[in-house]
């Protein structure tokens, strides 16, 4: 079991119960677990959106889509049935957070399950776990065994009345099931390919039904936010981006690890209070801030706080919240060898921008990094991840071009100098030739 | 639903709202090119090649995935567009082998054509490209790996189209490959529909693939001589040693009535027309048993001299002539004209796969309840008994699927066996063998049971509660059985019915009066109508019929038999012994069983080698065109001429030609052969069309749209290509009633063709691949 973390700084709403083996229910329901299940089934679905809607709860997978709206969507007839399915595939670079929740705290994705079908008139809960985590399989399956030894799942809940059935399902190893229609697929037994959308998962989503589909950390909210109130929960954050955010700090700091932070927390006191700042007295160079999708920042640019709105306006994104610290010693090179080799691995190849391009920029980085790089490669890089752009079928493609084209525009001096630096090769006078210099 | 109004690259379009972009633009005129999307089939989104600017959305947008929206505001080329659509084709170079020059798909392929379009004229990358071996998955089907650019629309009509499922993608990234679904190879219906919508030469045809150039062949739309669903399949023709070959089939002409459709046999099975075994020279039987190749001259002089000796001295029910399911109708009506004018007698016959005499009976007076094969496609629910399409019909089977599919239409089905249309099927009524009678007589009647079949009288009230239902029937019904299911249709308030036969012609063969007791349009001999005073002389007792010939024969008393395209000694098992006192003339393609007998043997020229028309299953007439010259045949129209030239007729008895206005054939016409085309179009429509030789086969037609009842049709439609419907005639056949049964199924299957398959290599090698060993037949 990982080691936790903790630092004064933190606020601790969705990890409070994590090191008191919360994963065991009548420790859960001790330290107060399932009463936001039973507030939310007296008051009713519509006073839940509501809650919902005041909390300013935003996803926590990356997108940042206001959770309550989503809700909002749902029909309320459907001749289909409605599902609730829990995003559980956490895979981005840099990003550990859900992991921590299943371990510690699964029976708070549980129950922030149980309150999304009740609120949306779901009978039925998937909760999809990334196929590596084959370690959280068990600690959910014997959670969920729990809840219906215990009556909390299956038929006539508390006695109330209300059915809810959960069940957990595994990816076979794909980052692009992240994406909440190719989970679906996934889900439903096919290739992890995404679907067209519109229409979206809130009309036509798992098995043709209506369907809400949430990040973990999303999910696991979701009682917390009950139990406070919608209103105490927003206050935690910013304006419009309401609550706390579990942050995975890794790279070059000190103390790295998983911290639960208000929205909003300023990046560099995050690198050097929280994190107990750069090893061995070595200068910070980059920060990518919310997973390896995200462009990259420099050392300059990190006083900004991290909340959807202020890291949109700094150029890049929030994403899924993994800090990823990089110091003067990193290549930037090496470790944009490293994220496209990611991206390609990882593309589905279903559209062509994202299939060819991704592999292209690989082979090219890849011979680069060989060190039989010319100038024109990087220009040829960057036109390529620029024409990815927003240009393919779903944000794979856009995730693989917007790293690259943040390395290319904020350190294309270091690619110059990689190029100075490693006159390898008696060939590479020829590829220059054949590139273009 | 409503409409919605957009503004295209400047134009305002109007659209039924739920169109797609895409759609919507090509309504207006815009061509926005796509890889992926094909009409009809399942969305895609995957090649962005049909990305466009809408206006007030921040990113560009796939058209093709994209419905409209009231207001839209649509640019579909801009220099961003453009940009985009060139690093698209960039990228799809990038990996895909520069090997147009010997390509299949050069000069007719779609990435050709988008990089001439959006210029991708330098590469980026200098890594190797990644290659892969080519693949083999069929007799027919083979897979150029590195060339596929992952479209998936083979995937898709495979599945989606096909109901087949054969291919899938396998691995993922850039890694993905299309593959079988079964380890190595398709286990499929060999319908090169994956080929055929292939946009680049990744999927070839093992009959074309690296035989010529797109542009050096002549591309000749006319319809498939195989089964009777009438598909037009256009032929890519070359110029051989001995005249033509025919290099491939295909559906490039998406005009037909078979739409997107061709089949197996469509595509593939026209390579009897070059077998070695074709027969090129007349051969004459020589006195010690053995054949001798004779001239022209000889073969017909005999063949003539034998006709009217007999005629003249046994008298003309002394000779028998039988006809051909594969021949033009106007071959088939000069053929029944020549038998009761010049020969003088009503023993005509031709193999019939289907009771039509009967169908026109029941129909007598309700022309209008006739079915196009088109309705095939439209009707919002079918009733199918017996038959199996995908066997027998398959592109009757596709339009079908494709209804249920895209229309959501309702498919009832009754049969004895698990037919693969059953997994369309909306209700399966399975018979016991032999059970259509009884089955007729329930939908007909109120019985509450039938047979104790569970669900029979909810499916009988399903079919009653259809107001316009599509009634398809095989040849398992016959005579009555006919009279029963029509009146029960005829019970419902539209319903329309087709009856399914075997052959390209065979519709065609019966509504010309191959027939010994009914003229052209099923009219009685005995009451001829308009007849009496067009035919001299003709003979008003019905003649002998296919199996009263071969016993008046064995009898010894036919004199002569005159076969036209028919191979009867294989298909009826006669007896050669029984017609050694016949002299028999054959018109054929191959030395069959029945010109082995013959006397005389005349090579004949095939569909796919004359002119003329053909009237599928369903009474749509369409026109067949001649896609080359071959050296030492004629056509069977030719051939019946001559002979009745020798035998002393007037060709201008048999074939009105030389009639209409003698129009200036040389100047006008132009230099270009297009505008010549035009113009003998125009003239054609309106019947001034010089007809100056009696083997001009639009002189038969033009007597058999003057006299045979229904085929009066618009013929600036025909000539342009298009199917026209013939109207179903009205007059009742009452004299057909006391006939016999003597329908014989074909009993051909999807890879076999009456005795023309077993002369096309290519269905004969699919047949025997996909016949199992004793093994792979237990382990299933």
């Amino acid at each position: 079991m990982p080691e936790l973390v903790s630092h004064p700084e933190e606020v601790k709403v969705i990890s409070r119960r994590w090191g008191q083996g919360a994963a065991d229910i009548d420790k859960y329901i001790e330290l107060g677990g399932y009463a936001a299940l039973r507030k939310c089934i007296e008051q009713g679905p519509e006073w839940v959106i509501n809650e919902m809607k005041t909390s300013g709860l935003r996803g926590r997978g990356g997108a940042g889509f206001p959770t309550g709206m989503k809700w909002s969507f749902v029909p309320k007839q459907s001749e289909k049935p409605k599902y609730v399915l829990v995003n559980g595939d956490e895979s981005e670079p840099g990003t550990c957070k859900d992991h921590l929740i299943f371990l510690h705290d699964p029976h708070s994705v549980i129950e922030g399950t149980m309150i999304a079908g009740l609120a949306i008139g779901a009978k039925v809960g998937f909760i999809y776990l990334r196929g590596e985590y084959r370690y959280l399989i068990e600690i959910m399956e014997r959670a969920l065994a729990q809840c219906y030894e215990r009556g909390i799942l299956g038929k006539n809940i508390f006695g109330t009345g209300f059915d809810f059935d959960a069940l957990s399902h595994t990816g076979a190893g794909a980052y692009e099931v992240g994406e909440e229609s190719a989970l679906m697929e996934s889900l439903e037994g096919k290739r992890g390919v995404p679907r067209i959308k519109p229409p979206f998962p809130a009309v036509v989503g798992l098995y043709g039904g209506p369907t809400v589909i949430n990040n973990a950390e999303t999910i696991a909210s979701v009682p917390f936010i009950i139990e406070m109130g919608g209103a105490a929960y927003a206050k935690l954050g910013t304006e419009r981006n309401g609550g706390t955010r579990l942050f995975g700090i890794s790279g070059k700091v000190n103390r790295p690890g998983v911290y639960e932070l208000p929205m909003g927390y300023n990046l560099k006191k995050m690198i050097y209070e929280v994190a107990g700042g750069i090893p061995n007295g070595k200068a910070l160079k980059a920060v990518v801030p919310g997973g390896a999708s995200c462009p990259i920042l420099r050392a300059d640019e990190i006083d900004v706080g991290m909340d959807f709105d202020q890291m949109g306006k700094a150029g890049t994104m929030l994403g899924s919240a993994g800090v990823v610290v990089l110091d003067e010693t990193v290549s930037i090179v090496e470790f944009a060898l490293r994220t496209i080799k990611f991206y390609q691995h990882e593309s589905c190849g279903w559209c062509i921008p994202c299939r060819e391009g991704t592999d292209w920029l690989k082979k090219t980085m890849t011979r680069f990094y060989e060190g039989y790089g010319t100038t024109k490669d990087i220009d040829n890089m960057r036109y390529l991840a620029e024409n990815m752009l927003g240009r393919t079928f779903c944000p794979l493609g856009d995730a693989a071009a917007m790293p690259m084209i943040g390395f290319f525009k904020k350190f294309r001096d270091e690619f110059e100098e990689y190029i100075r630096a490693n006159p390898s090769a008696p060939e590479s006078q020829a590829l220059v030739e054949l590139v273009g210099a | 639903m409503a409409d919605v109004n957009l503004t295209v690259d400047g134009k305002k379009v109007t659209v039924p709202a739920g169109t797609l972009l895409i759609e919507a633009c090509r309504a207006a005129g815009i061509e926005v090119p796509a890889f992926c999307y094909y009409p009809g089939l399942s969305l895609c989104g995957a090649c962005r090649m049909c990305m466009v600017r809408i206006e007030k959305m921040p990113k560009l947008q796939t058209a093709c995935t994209t419905p409209v929206g009231e207001g839209m505001t649509v640019h579909t080329e801009t220099p961003e567009i453009a940009q985009a659509r060139k690093a698209t084709v960039e990228l799809l170079l990038g990996n895909h082998p520069l090997d147009c020059p010997v390509c299949d798909a050069g000069g007719e392929c779609e990435l050709q054509d988008m990089t001439f379009k959006y210029g991708a004229p330098t590469s980026q990358y200098v890594e190797i490209k990644q290659h892969r071996e080519e693949q083999q998955w069929s007799p027919v089907v083979y897979f150029d790996r590195p060339r596929c650019i992952m479209c998936y629309r083979c995937v898709r009509v495979c599945g989606e189209g096909m109901d087949v499922w054969a291919l899938g993608v396998q691995n993922r990234g850039a890694g993905s490959v299309i593959a079988p679904n079964r380890q190595d190879h398709l286990d499929c219906e060999e319908c090169g529909m994956c080929i055929d919508i292939c946009p680049v030469g990744a999927l070839t045809s093992d009959t074309y693939r690296y035989k010529t150039r797109p542009w050096e062949m002549n591309h000749v739309a006319t319809v498939c001589t195989h089964c009777g669903d009438g598909c037009k399949t256009t032929l890519g023709v070359r110029r051989a040693d001995d005249g033509m070959e025919i290099v491939r089939g295909d559906n490039r002409d998406k005009s037909g009535i078979n739409e997107d459709f061709l089949c197996i046999k469509g595509r593939y099975a026209f390579d009897f027309a070059n077998h070695p075994d074709r027969l090129t020279k007349p051969l004459i039987r020589q006195a010690d048993g053995s054949f001798a190749t004779a001239t022209w001259e000889q073969a017909l002089e005999l063949a003539a001299k034998k006709l009217k000796e007999v005629r003249d001295t046994k008298g003309p029910d002394a000779i028998g002539v039988i006809g051909s399911n594969r021949t033009t109708n106007e071959e088939n009506y000069l053929l029944q004209k020549f038998a009761r004018t010049v020969l003088g007698t009503n023993n005509i016959d031709h193999h019939r796969t289907a009771d039509y005499v009967s169908f026109v009976r029941a129909l007598a007076g309700k022309a209008d309840r006739a079915a196009s094969l088109r309705d095939a496609g439209t009707a919002p629910a079918i009733l199918l008994l017996g038959n199996d399409p995908t066997e027998q019909h398959p592109a009757l089977a596709w339009a079908l699927r494709t209804n249920v599919r895209l229309n959501k239409a309702k498919l009832f089905l009754v049969n004895t066996s698990d037919i693969k249309l059953r997994r369309q099927a909306k209700a399966f009524l399975h018979i016991p063998e032999g059970g259509y009678a009884d089955a007729v007589r329930f939908l007909g009647s109120n019985d509450a049971n039938f047979h104790g079949i569970e669900g029979a009288a909810d499916f009988r009230d399903a079919l009653r509660a259809e107001p316009k239902l599509l009634i398809l029937f095989g040849s398992e019904f016959r005579g009555h059985d006919i009279d029963a299911l029509v009146s029960f249709g005829l019970s419902l308030p539209d319903a329309r019915f087709a009856c399914l036969a075997d052959y390209a012609n065979s519709r065609g063969a019966a509504d010309m009066g191959l027939l010994p007791d009914l003229l052209p349009g099923y009219r009685p001999v005995a009451a001829p109508g308009p007849f009496a005073e067009e035919y001299p002389n003709l003979p008003q007792k019905p003649g002998k019929d296919l199996i009263e010939m071969f016993d008046a024969a064995e009898r010894g008393e036919l004199g002569a038999l005159y076969v036209v395209g028919a191979n009867p000694v294989e298909r009826y098992n006669v007896d050669p012994a029984s017609l050694k006192n016949t002299f028999v003339i054959v018109q054929e393609m191959f030395l069959t069983e029945t010109a082995q007998i013959a006397d005389v043997v005349l090579p004949a020229a095939n569909l796919y080698e004359k002119g003329g028309s053909v009237t599928n299953n369903y009474g749509d007439l369409q026109l067949v065109k001649k896609a080359g010259d071959r050296a030492g045949v004629r056509s069977d129209l030719e051939l019946i001429v001559r002979i009745a030239d020798r035998m002393g007729a007037k060709p201008q008895q048999l074939v009105p030609f030389g009639r209409g206005l003698r129009a200036d054939t040389g100047q006008s016409r132009g230099a270009q052969s297009g505008e010549a085309d035009r113009h003998s179009i125009w003239l054609a429509s309106r019947q001034i069309e010089p007809k100056v030789s009696p083997f001009d086969p639009y002189a038969v037609l033009d007597e058999i749209a003057r006299l045979v009842p229904g085929y009066d049709v618009e013929r600036m439609n025909l000539l342009a290509g298009n199917d026209v419907r013939t109207k179903l005639v009205s007059i009742e056949p009452a004299a057909s009633t006391t006939r016999r049964d003597l329908v014989l199924p074909a009993q051909d299957a999807l890879f076999t063709s009456g005795t023309l398959g077993r002369y096309s290599a290519k269905l004969a090698e699919v047949h025997e691949s996909h016949r199992k060993s004793p093994a792979e037949a237990a382990a299933d």
